[in-house]
């Protein structure tokens, strides 16, 4: 009996190698692939991460990123902006960038699509959305929109060309 | 008990070692192109012409001059993902992949994935539709299928900021932008890839939170 049960352990064992190994040969047929990069807001890793973490944060899934970048954010955000108070949507310091932390685009699927227009905040990303201005009023700007006025708008409103108002959307390159 | 352990040991080293010489070769393999691939320079989601519909824009090789767009590539072992999370807990519920092959754009999905976080699978049922890989110079060409929409080739990148002027000032030696200020990327391309999708194929919430990733192949 105990012979007989080594035996077929045995064999199983040798079946199992067989077979581990008959994979091993096989070419995959199902290729896995594996993050390099993720995005979402515009520029908020350029902002916001500091060159020894953009590996890390491009790598950490965004149910994580809130956990493990919101102190790191709201340190650079004090460390550009000394003075942020709040800012034009009456964000403190850790509701703003305990937002930007979680670097995901919020997209409306019943409002107008924007950065933000004016009315709409947050509801997506237009082509046309003059976005680095937005940032930039909400890291410097203050409750008002007036502190800094040096640095809340990049003055540069469009794109160099015109977009399509069909698919593809986006202008034929230069 | 030691012999068991010794082998242990043996396969966590040989595993290591060619995991090792895995990322090296793909490091020795023109580093430069292998990074700019995979590289995610912004993306969009917005209202298409037709309201009923979303469109989902990944921009990938930014800063490419026009003669550098007439010979930028999508690189077949990279895939292109939107993750899209329809119940507010930032966790993939679908995916839209795109990955380029022989010369087309191929899209999966909205499907959901397999698994979610860092490593994707294709599942080859989720096929939706494709696109010839539009060349430089030529017009645009658009792929439709199953009510979905692609596009893959070089455009004028969409974005604008004086990036320039940025640097200056986060690096100190400016104080403020310029008025008018100047377009870095103007006049510069990307390589794109743009989907439109039924809204009605994105869950049944009135919010989404969408990001892209490019993931590299690793086997």
């Amino acid at each position: 009996m105990k012979l007989r049960t080594g035996l077929s352990v045995l064999m199983a064992s040798a079946v199992i190698l067989f077979t581990a190994c008959n994979k091993e040969n096989t070419p995959p047929t199902q290729a896995v692939y594996e993050m390099g990069d993720q995005m979402a807001r515009p520029a908020i890793n350029t902002v916001f991460v500091g060159s020894s973490e953009k590996d890390v944060f491009n790598t950490t899934i965004p149910s994580a990123m809130g956990a493990a970048f919101a102190a790191k954010f709201k340190a650079r955000l004090l460390a550009l902006n000394a003075g942020y108070t709040t800012n034009a949507l009456g964000q403190n310091a850790d509701q703003f960038t305990g937002l930007l932390a979680t670097d995901v685009l919020n997209v409306s699927k019943t409002a107008p699509t924007t950065f933000f227009d004016g009315t709409n905040i947050l509801t997506g990303r237009a082509l046309a959305d003059d976005v680095i201005d937005v940032e930039l009023l909400l890291l410097f700007g203050g409750p008002t929109g007036g502190s800094n006025p040096g640095l809340t708008s990049d003055h540069v409103s469009e794109n160099d060309k015109a977009f399509l108002a069909s698919f593809p959307y986006l202008a034929t390159p230069h | 008990m030691k012999k068991r352990k010794f082998l242990l040991t043996a396969f966590i080293v040989a595993v290591t070692v060619t995991g090792g010489i895995i990322y090296a070769a793909d490091h020795l393999d023109s580093p430069a192109v292998s990074n700019q691939t995979t590289d995610i320079t912004d993306v969009y989601v917005f209202r298409g012409q037709n309201t009923s519909n979303l469109v989902f824009v990944a921009n990938t090789q930014g800063l490419l001059s026009p003669s550098a767009s007439s010979m930028a590539m999508f690189d077949e072992k990279t895939l292109i993902e939107f993750n899209i999370d329809n119940n507010g807990d930032n966790v993939e519920d679908l995916v839209i992949q795109a990955i380029a092959k022989n010369g087309k754009m191929k899209v999966y999905g909205p499907y959901k994935p397999v698994s979610t976080g860092t490593k994707s699978v294709i599942s080859p049922s989720a096929f939706s539709v494709q696109a010839d890989i539009t060349v430089y110079g030529q017009a645009a060409k658009i792929g439709e299928e199953n009510g979905i929409k692609v596009f893959a080739g070089p455009r004028d990148d969409p974005f604008f900021f004086d990036l320039g002027q940025y640097q200056k000032i986060i690096g100190g030696t400016a104080s403020g932008f310029n008025n008018p200020g100047t377009d870095t990327f103007k006049g510069t391309n990307v390589m794109s890839i743009v989907i439109e999708v039924p809204k009605s194929l994105l869950g049944s919430t009135n919010t989404i939170n969408v990001w892209a990733e490019s993931k590299k192949a690793i086997n």
